[in-house]
């Protein structure tokens, strides 16, 4: 046997050792979600989707990424002790996480305190961009990846203003919203907002999330005779809407309801969830983005159903982490918050940007037609069609008859 | 107006609380058991009906069937691998055996609960109403699935009660709850008798599932709640009293309907809570309970 040279046979023994070190150092973005809900199961989805795009176009530099998931069962100790897990054990680079706005809120100081770059795909509260703001030296490194509560109110009401009060003739309303850390501020911009457009408020209503029986709180909204009910619902969503449909509530729902995002909704409820009209950002029918309309089909093809809302933002967010680490050329945490902070990225949702430090809305995303904005969405036949802004609707507004419209 | 819609409610969900509790109180009564996992059963039936009824697209009826068999299969697998162990086991102490059948029912339903989560994800079903639409009962609209439900709930309970009065196999069960041993001594067969109790105590948690599925719809997360919820009713009428649960039922059933409607729907099921604590300590054999 002939024996190598000892230059030679260190030279092998360093490129051994160094290829499977340079091979196997991914880009590890951790994905902390509640794996059993509708909207929670979206975020790892769509998160796969984009790193299997990714890697199958060469990755980031020659760097993989890999999607690392934590199922946090919606509870802020569980998805702490992910969080701490993922920093800690697992090394990740960047963090997605949750759409529970209590969540994100208990995840928002580890950011800070591990400075691991973390980003919420569905998560609203106006809190979570306002202690960025706060305290932008310690909690920097949180950015939020979907509408802030405010913005979804405005969004509504910018919605209902055409389709409700101009089509529709509404002039009175009752606010439904669930009792959660993201509807406080929701249901503050909805009782000025909705008085704005014209639409005089009845009642304001927050609801339990563990309410099973809706039919008492129907009966008294129905007893004040309003002309819609504008919902505010993610935790909740399949027992109401089964049960408006049921007892023929006559009054129409429009608003946020985050369940009746994913076309599984309309399965869960056997169809309750018929004429139901929903604010989003995206919508499997409409190319917000040439971006979209392509992801919807491959979430589709992979899990047969479509995405949740926060589905559309996790993919996205893939992307523009990948994006800020190739600009960055780095992963460390500081230059990413940086490279994060000049994101201009075209996504499924819109022209993804970040409010910068002096707005109170500090690295939350940018609203406007330019940059992300609303759509109204109704379920229709078992479909969901877009009905609201016009350069982008493809169907008119309809009820079942047991729906009661306004009088002209 | 508001009064009438309390009286409908309120009859409907009692009716329903009635169908789910005198279950839980049978086993007890009959086989000493506090079945903890009787939310996860009634759950499992709602979860099937809704998946057969969706999926196989076969209509609500069948359905419905497929959730009171899954009832039944799980009623069964509760009782010959979680219960039936432990009662025969010779490691476990006599007096220690009804702690380790409370103990092992929990789990086994909060394992119960983890798998329906995993499988159908914890958003809550809603099964298919075997009657859709509404009537119209003296200016109170109410869904024909309510009336439905009362009906279906109240004809169940009426057979369970000419079961046991008016047929021998019901006479054995009532025996076996007064005195087993009795009974062992005449030469019948107790692990005939229970398996028996178990069989009839899934078709009726069978049908409470799917009929509270299909009323208000049910999520895994709710297997804690529902059986809490049949605990309190027959604490409150007394254990293993079927009139008692009867009553238990009526009163929960009342009592939270009444909260929702005049006070809050946040708060329906802290008067109930309120009420237990006293008839422990005024009355702990319940309501119409045996000391």
């Amino acid at each position: 046997m002939t024996r190598l040279p000892g230059k030679w046979a260190a030279a092998l023994a360093f490129a051994v050792a160094a290829t499977p070190c340079l091979a196997a150092d991914p880009i590890k973005i951790a994905v902390i979600a509640e794996a059993s809900s509708i909207s929670g199961a979206a975020i790892p989805n769509a998160a796969k989707i984009a790193a299997d795009e990714i890697n199958a176009a060469g990755g980031v530099g020659g760097r993989m990424i890999e999607i690392v998931e934590y199922d946090d069962h919606s509870s802020a100790a569980d998805a702490v002790r992910a969080f701490q897990r993922a920093a800690n054990q697992d090394h990740v680079h960047a963090v997605i996480a949750s759409y529970v706005s209590e969540v994100v809120l208990a995840l928002e100081p580890w950011s800070g305190r591990l400075k691991l770059p973390m980003i919420t795909p569905g998560a609203a509260s106006d809190d979570i961009s306002h202690r960025v703001h706060n305290d932008y030296a310690n909690l920097k490194y949180t950015f939020h990846g979907y509408l802030a509560s405010t913005f979804l109110a405005d969004s509504v009401c910018d919605g209902l203003k055409v389709v409700g009060v101009d089509q529709l003739h509404m002039k009175s309303a009752v606010i439904m919203s669930e009792d959660a850390a993201w509807t406080l501020p929701l249901d503050a911009e909805y009782l000025k907002c909705l008085p704005k457009i014209g639409i005089k408020i009845l009642d304001h209503i927050r609801l339990s999330p563990d309410t099973t029986d809706f039919t008492p709180i129907f009966n008294k909204i129905e007893g004040l005779k309003p002309d819609v009910i504008v919902t505010g619902i993610s935790h909740v969503g399949v027992q109401p809407t089964v049960q408006w449909h049921d007892q023929q509530v006559p009054i129409p729902m429009i608003g946020i309801s985050s369940q009746a995002t994913s076309s599984t909704f309309y399965k869960d409820t056997n169809g309750a969830t018929e004429s139901v009209i929903y604010q989003t950002i995206s919508a499997p029918d409409v190319a917000v983005t040439p971006k979209t309309i392509p992801f919807t089909n491959a979430y589709v093809k992979r899990f047969g159903i479509t995405p949740a809302y926060c589905g559309y933002t996790a993919y996205d967010e893939v992307y523009y982490i990948a994006d800020a680490i190739k600009r960055a050329g780095s992963t460390d945490p500081d230059k990413m918050v940086d490279a994060l902070e000049k994101t201009s990225w075209e996504g499924t949702i819109g022209k993804v940007e970040f409010y910068g430090k002096e707005n109170e809305f500090t690295h939350a995303m940018k609203v406007s037609p330019e940059y992300v904005a609303g759509l109204l969405v109704q379920w229709q036949g078992g479909k969901q069609v877009t009905v609201w802004p016009a350069n982008v609707a493809n169907a008119k507004i309809k009820f079942p008859d047991f729906v009661k419209l306004p009088a002209n | 107006m508001t009064f009438l819609q309390i009286l409908i409610d309120g009859f409907a969900i009692s009716s329903l609380y009635a169908l789910g509790a005198i279950g839980f109180t049978l086993i007890f009564g009959v086989s000493g058991v506090l079945n903890l996992s009787h939310g996860a059963i009634m759950v499992t039936a709602a979860v099937a009906a809704w998946a057969v009824a969706g999926n196989f697209d076969v209509g609500p009826y069948w359905g419905a069937a497929a959730g009171v068999l899954a009832s039944v299969v799980m009623s069964f697998a509760t009782y010959l691998l979680v219960v039936r162990p432990i009662q025969t086991s010779r490691r476990i102490a006599r007096e220690e055996k009804e702690i380790f059948v409370l103990t092992a029912t929990l789990l086994w339903g909060i394992m119960v609960q983890e798998a329906i989560a995993y499988f159908f994800t914890s958003n809550p079903k809603t099964v298919r109403p075997l009657v859709a639409g509404v009537i119209n009962i003296l200016g109170v609209r109410t869904p024909k699935q309510e009336i439905v439900t009362a009906v279906i709930s109240l004809a169940v309970i009426g057979l369970l009660w000419l079961l046991i009065n008016r047929t021998r196999t019901g006479k054995t069960l009532l025996a076996a709850s007064i005195n087993p041993r009795g009974l062992t001594l005449l030469g019948f067969e107790l692990s005939t008798i229970y398996l028996y109790v178990w069989g009839l105590y899934g078709v009726m948690a069978g049908i409470a599932g799917v009929l509270l599925g299909s009323f208000l719809g049910v999520s895994s997360d709710n297997i804690g709640q529902l059986t809490a919820s049949a605990f309190s009713i027959v604490v409150l009428g007394g254990l293993g009293s079927v009139g008692g649960s009867l009553v238990g039922a009526l009163v929960v059933g009342y009592l939270e309907t009444i909260t929702a409607y005049l006070i809050s729907p946040s708060i329906r099921t802290i008067p109930v809570l309120l009420l237990l604590v006293l008839v422990v300590y005024l009355r702990p054999q319940g309501l119409l309970g045996r000391r």
